[in-house]
């Protein structure tokens, strides 16, 4: 079985998204499918601090501290790029607006429920930043993770056991081992990669999955 | 007449009281107004609830701030970042309180403030640790969280352009909180790069229009890198 490196994740994401569209990469991971997005697609980058048609980071050299993305990293502004505050940054995301935004998660529940902002553990400093907002605040929500944590447990699970980002939000989770729509009537899972059967998956991650 | 500019940053910050609840802009360094945070602390306020995206960068601005020992509580959305010793320092040890904010709702929060809002549901943090004890509604088959105004005595912000008015332009992604807090104190005072004559900006581009606007400084600083 050949599990997918970060690169090809990314890309598995960035082939469905659609030219036109809004989209928030969230930071970590995601943030990767930015240098993937397929020739040929106009896609306008959404950062939460305020900037739509946000560009590549610039040479070095170039850097502007007042030019950054959420991760606070220096980033371009692309033509048609606009700059905004924050109260109509989150209402892009609230009043759904952007048509994808793309997350790294802990865990996803077979419900959609996500989780990805806290460990919950007791000497943890809580930060949420814009995780809440994202999770309800884009038509499609999308998750980029790995399946299986490093030791092996798995990532999509029943119900979450982190504290919750948002509730029956995820639309759909590209993993390294396939990707899963989380429907009403259970999780699809597609595109697993070679060597691996629809039971075997099913024997790894603990839940229940049809082939969709 | 109305001119809002003032000579010095000690005149700028003047009379802000003890116990006062201050917003101060920025995300990162990125709109920090940090001449203006220096100035609060050589005029020495205390007791201050801060009102900010995150709670200070390595050892200057907010991080500063919060160093005197003056901050009695934080409300911000990210206080743990690479460089946040200062802040994470005095919450363990118990010397500050923390409330975590969603980004989204401490800005509708603000916002709301200026907009004179009595409070307002919003679907972020339903079901969450952070909508626990909080009054809860269905509207239209989706559920939302009631969540109320962020009324402030004191904003800081920083902007790049004013005029005596007090009209403002900011400078790229530095904008971040800068319009929503001005509209939520009761003493909005910018710190800006240049003051251009009445006229000279563009109506049709002005960002925070004056009425917004307390007091207006010239404060020559180079930005510091978020990363």
């Amino acid at each position: 079985m050949n599990k997918l490196d970060r690169n090809a994740m990314a890309a598995r994401v960035a082939r469905d998204i659609p030219d036109g569209a809004y989209v928030n990469l969230g930071i970590g991971l995601p943030t990767l499918v930015a240098d993937h997005l397929p020739e040929g697609r106009e896609i306008v980058l959404h950062t939460e601090n305020g900037l739509l048609g946000m560009g590549p980071r610039p040479a070095a050299g170039q850097e502007d501290p007042e030019l950054i993305n959420a991760g606070k990293q220096p980033v371009t502004t692309l033509p048609g790029a606009a700059f905004f505050h924050h109260a109509d940054s989150f209402a892009m995301m609230r009043g759904g607006h952007l048509d994808i935004c793309v997350l790294g998660a802990f865990e996803v529940s077979i419900a959609g429920d996500l989780a990805n902002w806290h460990t919950g553990k007791p000497d943890a400093i809580p930060a949420v930043g814009g995780a809440m907002d994202l999770a309800i605040g884009a038509k499609r929500v999308f998750v980029l993770m790995e399946a299986l944590t490093k030791d092996g447990r798995p990532k999509l699970v029943r119900e979450c056991a982190y504290p919750l980002t948002g509730k029956a939000c995820v639309s759909r989770v590209y993993t390294d081992l396939a990707t899963f729509e989380i429907t009403p009537d259970g999780v699809l899972a597609r595109d697993l990669v070679e060597g691996l059967t629809l039971g075997d998956l099913e024997g790894m991650m603990g839940v229940e999955l049809r082939a969709g | 007449m109305i001119d809002k500019i003032v000579p010095t940053l000690e005149a700028a910050v003047a009379g802000i009281p003890d116990g006062a609840t201050v917003l101060v802009g920025g995300f990162g360094t990125a709109g920090m107004p940090f001449a203006l945070i220096d100035a609060l602390i050589a005029q020495g306020a205390g007791d201050l609830t801060i009102v900010s995206n995150n709670a200070g960068n390595a050892d200057t601005g907010l991080a500063a701030l919060l160093a005197t020992g003056r901050v009695r509580k934080v409300i911000c959305s990210f206080p743990r970042q690479h460089d946040s010793w200062v802040f994470d320092g005095l919450y363990r040890s118990g010397e500050i309180e923390l409330e975590v904010v969603p980004q989204g709702n401490l800005a509708e929060r603000i916002r709301a403030a200026g907009a004179g809002i009595g409070a307002f549901f919003t679907p972020t943090g339903y079901g969450t640790l952070l909508a626990e004890g909080k009054e809860t509604r269905r509207i239209d088959g989706r559920d939302y969280v009631l969540e109320y105004p962020i009324h402030a005595d004191v904003a800081l912000i920083k902007a790049k352009t004013a005029d005596r008015h007090g009209n403002l332009v900011y400078n790229k992604t530095a904008r971040n909180f800068g319009p929503i807090m001005a509209s939520a104190a009761k003493l909005s005072i910018a710190q800006v790069s240049e003051v251009v004559p009445l006229g000279a900006l563009d109506p049709e581009s002005v960002v925070t229009p004056g009425i917004f606007v307390s007091r207006v400084v010239v404060a020559h600083e180079e930005t510091p890198p978020s990363w």
